[in-house]
């Protein structure tokens, strides 16, 4: 038999789950917690930090916009402000052009079609400090094997200054970019390619339209939402980009392949000097806002049409 | 047993130990932090080295001050990243090893180590002044020398004398002649002008030096944009293509070890790791005509420029945290591994790569086994620092740090600026520093 007491606790709980506004407070609780501790909290730590003139170890005052003034002023910021746009820009590109042709030819039917889908995240799986490392390998400068394979196949006679050289530095980075990221393209892409009715193509077909015409006027426009959506999230993890750069090239040569993050990270923590480096990555935020706000609008738009 | 016994003796336990206590203090037992002293240290280039670290220090060193020693080893590069984290954090190693002038721009984090310098300076001779001038703020030391590593150029003998070079060259105008044969013959110089803490400092600092430039004067103006390191550029711009092995830019230091010991480049300014390692592996590093390779190493200084010679050696130093909550245990423990009879023990495996920061080991009877090794017995004499002629202080580190002597030589290098343009633009540099 329920005792009273308990009999009146249970109703209360139910009570309190039948209301709207309080279940929906205790399930967003733990998020807003997260987002807080983890996000906000930092966030709000990195302005406050590049407002003053803190450094390793000594809690510095408060400089107001001293520390931008001076990164806008850095030639070393500027250089790798532009190899931080030049690298988002065309390893984006690369990423959506390789990765919308991969998605095409991923949904055909094909034997062994679920185990190539399968191998093909496989770059997007190994944690990026080895992948970059194996490439730097690759790369490297005496014992590259791209180079011992073009010279031995008699295609080089000098070997090619992949990391040696800034161009050539950061076109290599791109391109181990491209290989990291487009596996998720390709799976998105293609995730978006199956909601799109076999009906519509065939429709098409009948009426004479070519596989470029189909292409361009059915799996383009029905596929836009999603595309916009995956080249969003590459932008902003391409822009914030540190790993892969730290470890292929550490920012060389002669700062040809730095990138805000790359930068930052040498200014505030290698450095100590946390207030600089606080204000150099900030210098990101506009930019990513800029790409959200954009992506919200078109997506509000979406949604109204 | 009962469960009202169980209880009881559980209860009984718990007071014992004195959880209830511990609880009540919010921090870990004392016991359990003093005996153990947590070290942060490069991967060495000479592996013997941290294996006597591991293997005999700790096991000895527990044994004489019941200190537990926990040795962590990370790759020198990621080293001031760490000790950041540690000092803003207030956790981490109670000992962290700093390169160079480290010690400066760290300052505040490390406790007060005069006392040590003080007793192992007394009793072994005096601390070489490089490594002082890196650990002293003020009057206060803030780490304490561990060791030095004297850079100096390896090459390969037979190789220079198959050129007619049958002594090492003492200018850079000879080592720049000899370096455009050999190259010629596939046989180029191998150095770094990447970023990267060892090798590409210890080259371009002096190579500016020996031409008469300087970064500041003694009242800390920047005096960098002068004819004299315009001159040291263009020399280094055409050596480099005439001379060298191009890839270097993206070298950092491990690459010219290995490109030497695999018979890709003649000469490399190096620590003596290249030569400890050909000798370590005499059956698998050989020369072409299957001889050992450490039999056709040899070791010279840096040539003369213009302007005189110079060097700078890189300083590996110990800082004593001050978050540490066993700074006590970290001294001693310190102050047990300077002692002669201990030391010895760990700069013996090191075969002179790295040499003791106090001038007594320069007796030591190490120096009668191996004359190649013999220039670096005294290499530590010599040597300026970084930030010169001002001190080597927090500002010579962030400059340092920041690679920009090293990139005013690589981005005329690489072509990317002309020298001019590239001295105009390091002088910039450091202009925003030594405000």
């Amino acid at each position: 038999m329920v005792a009273p007491a308990e009999r009146v606790r249970v109703s209360r709980l139910t009570l309190m789950l039948e209301s709207e506004k309080l279940l929906a407070t205790a399930l967003l609780a733990p998020g807003v917690v997260i987002l807080v501790l983890f996000i906000a909290y930092p966030f709000v730590m990195a302005l406050w930090f590049s407002l003053t003139s803190i450094r390793v170890g000594v809690a510095g005052e408060f400089v107001g916009l001293a520390n931008f003034a001076k990164a806008w002023n850095d030639t070393i910021f500027q250089t790798a402000f532009k190899n931080t746009v030049f690298y988002t820009f065309w390893a984006t590109i690369f990423k959506l052009a390789l990765g919308m042709w991969l998605a095409l030819i991923l949904n055909r039917h094909f034997r062994f079609k679920r185990l190539i889908r399968a191998s093909m995240l496989l770059p997007f799986i190994i944690p990026t400090v080895l992948s970059a490392f194996a490439w730097r390998w690759m790369f490297d400068p005496t014992f590259s094997v791209m180079n011992w394979v073009l010279f031995h196949s008699g295609m080089i006679t000098d070997r090619l200054p992949f990391l040696s050289d800034g161009d050539w530095a950061m076109w290599c980075a791109v391109l181990v970019n491209t290989w990291r990221g487009m596996p998720f393209f390709a799976i998105t892409l293609l995730a978006g390619l199956q909601t799109i009715s076999p009906d519509l193509h065939e429709a098409a077909a009948l009426d004479g339209a070519n596989a470029w015409h189909r292409f361009w006027h059915v799996t383009w426009p029905l596929l836009l939402p999603v595309t916009l959506v995956v080249v969003v999230f590459s932008v902003i993890q391409t822009f914030s980009d540190f790993q892969l750069i730290y470890v292929l090239t550490g920012g060389g040569p002669a700062n040809s392949t730095h990138l805000i993050a790359t930068y930052a990270y040498q200014v505030g923590v290698a450095s100590g000097l946390l207030g600089e480096g606080a204000a150099l990555s900030l210098f990101m935020f506009p930019v990513l806002f800029a790409v959200i706000w954009i992506q919200l609008r078109y997506m509000k738009r979406m949604e109204g049409a | 047993m009962k469960r009202r016994k169980f209880l009881k003796s559980v209860g009984a336990g718990v007071a014992a130990t004195g959880l209830g206590g511990i609880l009540a203090a919010h921090r870990a037992p004392v016991f359990a932090q003093a005996n153990t002293v947590h070290i942060l240290r490069w991967n060495d280039f000479v592996p013997a080295a941290d294996k006597v670290l591991r293997e005999v220090f700790a096991p000895e060193v527990q044994k004489a001050l019941g200190i537990k020693l926990n040795v962590e080893t990370v790759n020198a590069n990621d080293i001031p990243a760490r000790a950041t984290a540690a000092i803003q954090s207030g956790s981490g190693p109670d000992i962290i090893m700093l390169l160079n002038n480290y010690p400066q721009l760290f300052a505040a984090g490390g406790v007060d180590v005069s006392d040590i310098a003080a007793e192992v300076g007394k009793a072994q001779g005096g601390i070489y002044s490089l490594p002082q001038s890196m650990c002293k703020v003020g009057n206060q030391w803030v780490a304490m020398p561990w060791a030095t590593v004297p850079a100096l150029i390896a090459y390969r003998k037979s190789w220079f004398d198959e050129i007619g070079v049958k002594e090492f060259p003492k200018t850079w105008a000879q080592y720049h002649e000899a370096g455009k044969k050999l190259k010629a013959a596939k046989r180029p110089i191998g150095q770094t002008l990447g970023h990267t803490f060892g090798d590409a400092p210890t080259f371009a600092y002096p190579m500016m030096w020996s031409y008469g430039g300087q970064e500041i004067d003694a009242k800390g103006k920047v005096v960098l944009d002068s004819k004299e390191t315009v001159e040291s550029v263009r020399f280094m711009n055409q050596f480099w293509k005439d001379a060298h092995d191009e890839g270097g830019l993206a070298w950092d230091d491990t690459n010219n070890n290995r490109a030497f010991l695999s018979g890709d480049i003649c000469a490399s300014l190096n620590g003596a790791s290249i030569y400890v390692a050909a000798l370590n592996g005499a059956d698998k590093f050989k020369t072409e005509k299957g001889a050992a390779l450490h039999t056709d190493i040899l070791h010279a200084p840096l040539p003369a420029g213009p302007k005189g010679q110079f060097a700078y050696h890189t300083a590996f130093t110990h800082m004593v945290m001050k978050y540490s909550k066993n700074a006590k245990g970290a001294k001693e423990f310190l102050r047990w591994a300077h002692t002669p009879a201990n030391y010895e023990k760990w700069v013996v495996v090191q075969k002179g790569f790295a040499v003791a920061p106090t001038t007594q080991w320069e007796k030591h009877k190490m120096w009668d086994v191996d004359p190649v090794m013999l220039p670096f017995k005294t290499a530590s004499r010599a040597g300026r620092h970084m930030g010169y002629a001002g001190t080597p202080d927090k500002k010579a580190a962030e400059a340092w740090n920041k690679y920009i002597i090293v990139d005013m030589y690589a981005q005329a290098a690489s072509g990317k600026m002309k020298p001019e343009e590239s001295v105009k633009w390091a002088a910039g540099e450091l202009g925003k520093i030594y405000t």
